[in-house]
């Protein structure tokens, strides 16, 4: 018989000094933080902010957050994405973490590069794991861009969300902040509770 | 997901999953090139004392417990070892407290402990590390609410659709049975968080060792029907 698989269990309080250590200020290294792009990465900068919101709308100071995304041209920097288009860009992993604990408002911000449309049918997007106490299996949603208004309509993974439903998915610019900022919020419960997939 | 191996997102005998945990149908999707790709960490991304918790906190000297050697495989759902794969490990120290300053557990800090390590399977996707057996301690779930020995664990696995947080048990605690984060797991897949303990394992004048195999989520595993 093959082996079954390994159940979830939540990431607890105490994830910090394991998985966000200098966020946190603890002695040891991150592999991973919010900057998701380095200085020599290609492509549009971009600022993501926001907040994670519990059932009565208080936010949530313990979440970790995972983003997993495409570079500027749509490609993944993993071998599954095997394009032969030469347009992987080395100085993008496209990996970034963060954790809600370290600010006043626990809001959480990465700072990136806005991604390509990926495998030429998808608008661009990131991919998004949150993990908390009291989310016994971790959950997944994405994070779409408000200005890719025509390529977010023809978005094959948006049309299988209930119309009524999409907004949650879809980071909006906010243009009074300087820089390139977009806004997503992630709502856990409630009327406007994020969109999350079954994978 | 596999939702007979995992927890559901709301399981009320764990207060916090009430409000946190979603409560609308999950969007059942197909995979696209988003879900099949992920971040891929291997050995390049751990330090020369990472696997070592009884020395990589080490200030003025060896940290205060009982000394384990935790090894086992990582495999997917068709027995194939995970080679090259990011093991990340934190743990209470053996007093069971936490070093994270929202841990208010009247318990002594170890100074030369930090309870936070990292390893990478090899080819045979076997792992090993070395820490010291972390202690039990209370929560305010309910009334005398102690969590069960445990060992936090997170790994990527080869895609998105494989990301794993988990947590290791020991035999034989008895307080697995009234933890309900344990129980939030479905039943018949409880047994697969414990480890066993292992002689072969053990270190002659040195630490016992456990054995603890982990299984991610196969790339051609089909979701079941909720
Ligand atoms: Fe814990």
């Amino acid at each position: 018989m093959s082996p079954r698989q390994t159940p979830s269990q939540t990431v607890g309080p105490f994830f910090a000094y394991g998985l966000a250590p200098e966020q946190y200020g603890y002695r040891f290294t991150s592999i991973a933080d919010h900057a998701v792009a380095s200085p020599a990465t290609e492509g549009e900068r971009v600022r993501i902010i926001g907040q994670v919101f519990d059932g009565e709308g208080t936010p949530v100071p313990d979440a970790l957050l995972e983003f997993w995304q495409a570079n500027a041209h749509g490609r993944y920097n993993h071998p599954a994405d095997d394009r032969k288009d030469n347009l992987l860009d080395p100085e993008f992993k496209g990996f970034g973490r963060i954790g809600t604990g370290t600010s006043a408002d626990a809001s959480f911000h990465i700072d990136t590069v806005k991604p390509g449309a990926v495998d030429g049918r998808q608008a661009p997007h990131i991919n998004v794991v949150v993990l908390m106490r009291g989310l016994l299996t971790h959950a997944f949603t994405r994070l779409y861009f408000s200005d890719e208004e025509t390529l977010n309509a023809a978005d094959p993974i948006l049309a299988q969300v209930p119309e009524d439903r999409r907004a949650t998915l879809i980071a909006k610019q906010d243009e009074t902040l300087a820089g390139n900022v977009y806004r997503f919020d992630i709502h856990m419960q409630g009327e406007r509770e994020t969109v999350f997939f079954d994978i | 997901m596999d939702w007979s191996s995992h927890p559901a997102h709301v399981y009320r005998d764990y207060k916090s999953t009430v409000l946190r945990g979603p409560t609308k149908p999950l969007v059942a999707i197909d995979h696209t090139l988003s879900e099949l790709t992920g971040p891929v960490y291997g050995q390049d991304s751990i330090g020369p004392l990472d696997a070592d918790l009884t020395k990589n906190g080490q200030r003025n000297g060896e940290p205060l417990g009982e000394r384990i050697i935790v090894t086992g495989r990582v495999v997917d759902e068709n027995d194939r070892p995970q080679a090259n794969t990011l093991i990340e490990i934190w743990q209470a120290n053996a007093a069971g407290r936490y070093i994270h300053e929202i841990d208010q557990h009247d318990a002594p800090i170890d100074p030369n402990f930090l309870g936070a390590g990292r390893c990478v399977t090899d080819a045979a996707g076997r792992y090993r590390y070395m820490t010291i057996k972390p202690g039990a301690y209370p929560w305010g779930n309910h009334h005398n609410a102690w969590r069960p020995n445990h060992i936090h664990l997170s790994l990527f696995g080869p895609s998105f659709t494989s990301r794993l947080v988990t947590q290791m048990y020991f035999p034989g605690d008895p307080l697995l049975e009234l933890d309900p984060i344990f129980h939030g797991v479905p039943e018949g897949a409880r047994d697969r968080l414990i480890s066993s303990f292992a002689i072969d394992v053990t270190e002659p004048q040195y630490a016992l060792g456990y054995e603890f195999d982990i299984v991610l989520r196969g790339p051609n595993a089909t979701p079941l029907e909720i």
